[in-house]
């Protein structure tokens, strides 16, 4: 697995946590939402980064109030079509102002990178076999866009008026 | 129209480069064929039952003589010298090779055309009223809308990946030619009482397995809105979608299984909270969308043209034809004119790409180099001098173009079927072909009056069957094909779905039973009652006693 953070090849320092795993220690956990909404007060104190991993089907308004909690969050992508979770990286980022890392996870091949990009992914896991290169590359696939997202590209409607 | 700047024509090519390398990697097997299918259904590409079939963008139908003599070159050079226009105002290529598609898709950017999004689980082709701009009946143009949608959902970051396709439709007519009842959104421009343009806001409409009629969500929504209600709606569809069955999970389901009442309540506030600025278009790229439609340089012309009362006197077949493809234009001395593409024994939408050239001229000559393509698969020249009819006439009869029956019985919308498709049960060409020259006699065909008459070879519903006068469906049944009828259907302003009127019927006896079908409403019409009043006045059971009992 090849974990790629703005645009660069990095180690990955951070661990899933199972939801049976002791969560003492000071290193990087993962933990789900459901580990998180059962017992978050254990989390208060503890040494070391934590993160939250939600699954597709889980709306990030669950965490709204949370995200300060967090250095990272993942976003799960199941399966290639399921794409619910563009929509929740923006929310994270635009609606509930996360400043961490947000990582695709799952299903992720270098044709999504640019659109996860835009929707405010700084971190990707690439899936198994996907050419890092390419990967790197296609962040860069386009130069334009028609409409704003959570990154800081311009829409056409505002740069053609621009001064 | 609508022309390129920089940054148009910098996003289709860098999407053809980022095209050539999937086709590349899936050539070279670096990306599988299940990884592979979605990213070429983004750019249009099938796979059908014999080959890949491509189909281009027209946006809201609009076509250049450059544009379509693009198409023709097309055609010609990676296909087996035809197209086919379908009916959401797009065209098809059944014939070219995987290897040759990045090719096509540059020869396309060249003329200002792509084939982003025409397929797969995104926003598709945002489809309007092919008489935009000319119809007497217009409140307001509302292709300068449909390109600013058009650009706002192209390769969006978010709905790229949604749980089924996603299909706009926006008319500002009275007569609604563009189906937005039967859209997952609809729009229809209108003012409010302070004399402000809007839009009535539809959704959750659409045929298929499950068709349903499109609901209220807004009754006006304020222009300034558009975008950002829109990208309101697609994100609760995005999160909320059903992505367990895609056979559930187009937007009229979520919307039915919600109730309207609650989804409306979800978009609203999610259209609240978004940022009202960002998603704000501004005036300046308002009007500089709405100058390309500006009407073309027409000249001073009185509405009595010598030429045509000359011609029609003495020209049954001249006459024929401007009683029924010529329609009145806003513009004294001016005429709309359309195309048949629905020829005696014809593929209903099919076009050579020799007739495409021919077309480009003619819309040179006698159109301002404009052409526009419909939702009911013909074409349109939509700014002909009067005086020019006759001669435009001559050539389009020479171009088998010239068939007298606009909304007539033989003007037949039709899938392709299982002579192409890999969906299809059943074949539908064969059907559209013989009921075309069961009511080849002119003088019937246009005394039956207006009758909308669509096909489909599956349940799919792409030749918009529940939506016809008479719907017909394919189905297969132990290995034959059969043909249900259904009556009733409409997807004008007074859209309904069809009732399925009794047992379907064998390939053999489908065309004679349409006959009587049509037999039983001139017998029972009243003055120039079309055959849809006539059912909906009379009800099913006359028609299914008088269909059923007599066979």
């Amino acid at each position: 697995m090849t974990l790629l953070k703005n645009g660069e090849i990095v180690e990955d320092t951070w661990r899933n946590l199972a939801d049976d795993e002791d969560i003492s220690g000071e290193e990087s956990i993962i933990v789900s939402l459901d580990r998180w909404q059962n017992e978050p007060d254990k989390f208060n104190g503890r040494n070391g980064a934590l993160g939250i991993r939600l699954e597709s089907h889980q709306k990030p308004d669950a965490i709204a109030d949370d995200v300060e909690r967090f250095d990272l969050i993942a976003l799960d992508f199941p399966v290639l079509p399921d794409g619910r979770a563009f929509s929740h990286g923006r929310l994270l980022r635009e609606r509930y102002g996360f400043k961490g890392e947000l990582r695709a996870v799952g299903k992720v091949i270098q044709d999504q990178l640019y659109f996860m990009q835009r929707c405010g992914f700084d971190a990707v896991e690439l899936s198994e076999g996907e050419d890092v290169a390419k990967s790197i590359a296609a962040l860069n696939a386009f130069t334009v866009a028609y409409q704003p997202a959570a990154d800081d590209i311009i829409p056409a409607y505002k740069t053609r008026h621009d001064a | 129209m609508y022309q390129y700047d920089q940054t148009d024509h910098t996003l289709t090519r860098e999407r053809v480069t980022e095209y050539r390398d999937q086709v590349s990697r899936r050539l070279d097997g670096n990306i599988s064929e299940d990884d592979f299918r979605p990213l070429r259904l983004k750019n249009g590409l099938y796979m059908q039952l014999h080959a890949y079939m491509l189909r281009v963008g027209i946006p809201y139908g609009m076509m250049s003589s450059d544009q379509l003599r693009m198409l023709a070159y097309i055609g010609r050079k990676y296909d087996k010298g035809y197209g086919h226009f379908t009916t959401r105002q797009n065209l098809q290529y059944n014939w070219p090779t995987l290897e040759d598609t990045p090719d096509i898709l540059e020869n396309l950017a060249s003329v200002e055309m792509n084939a982003i999004q025409t397929s797969g689980n995104v926003n598709r082709n945002v489809t309007s009223d092919p008489l935009a701009g000319v119809a007497p009946d217009e409140l307001e143009d509302p292709r300068p809308y449909a390109e600013i949608i058009r650009q706002f959902l192209t390769l969006h970051p978010e709905f790229s990946w949604l749980p089924r396709k996603f299909k706009v439709a926006i008319t500002g007519a009275e007569d609604d030619r563009a189906a937005i009842n039967v859209h997952d959104i609809g729009l229809k421009l209108l003012k409010n009482e302070a004399g402000e343009t809007g839009f009535r806001v539809l959704v959750g409409g659409g045929l298929g397995r499950s068709p349903f009629i499109g609901k209220v969500i807004r009754e006006f929504l304020p222009k300034d809105d558009l975008i950002r209600y829109i990208q309101a709606i697609l994100r609760v569809y995005n999160m909320e979608g059903r992505r367990d069955n895609m056979f559930k999970a187009r937007i009229k389901i979520l919307v039915h299984e919600l109730g309207i009442e609650k989804f409306a309540s979800l978009v609203e506030e999610e259209f609240q909270a978004s940022e009202e600025d960002v998603l704000f278009l501004g005036q300046a790229e308002e009007d500089r969308i709405k100058a390309f439609f500006a009407a073309p340089d027409y000249a001073d012309l009185s509405d009595d043209s010598p030429e045509v009362i000359e011609m029609s006197s003495g020209n049954e077949a001249f006459a024929q034809w401007l009683e029924r493809n010529v329609l009145a234009h806003k513009q004294a001395g001016y005429s709309i004119v359309n195309l048949s593409l629905k020829p005696l024994g014809g593929v209903p939408g099919d076009i050579t790409s020799d007739q495409m050239d021919a077309v480009a001229g003619l819309a040179d000559t006698f159109s301002f180099g404009q052409i526009r393509a419909t939702h009911r698969q013909n074409l349109v020249l939509a700014d002909v001098a009067k005086k020019d009819l006759p001669s435009l006439w001559q050539e389009l009869v020479d171009l088998n173009l010239a068939t007298p029956n606009l909304d007539r019985i033989s003007d037949i919308i039709c899938c392709p079927g299982m002579d192409y498709c890999s969906l299809a049960t059943a074949r539908s060409i064969p059907i559209a072909k013989r009921l075309s020259e069961r009511f080849a006699d002119l003088d019937t065909l246009l005394n039956i009056g207006e009758i909308r008459l669509n096909i489909s070879g599956c349940i799919n519903a792409c030749g918009h069957h529940h939506v016809g006068h008479i719907g017909i469906l394919g189905v297969e049944k132990n290995g034959e094909e059969f043909y249900q009828i259904t009556l009733g259907g409409s997807s004008s302003e007074d859209a309904d779905i069809g009732q399925i009127i009794g047992p379907a019927f064998s390939s053999e006896d489908i065309i004679d039973a349409v006959e009587k079908l049509v037999g039983i409403y001139i017998s029972n019409r009243e003055d120039d009652e079309r055959f849809l009043d006539t059912y909906r006045r009379l009800g099913k059971a006359v028609f299914k006693e008088a269909l059923y009992d007599a066979a």
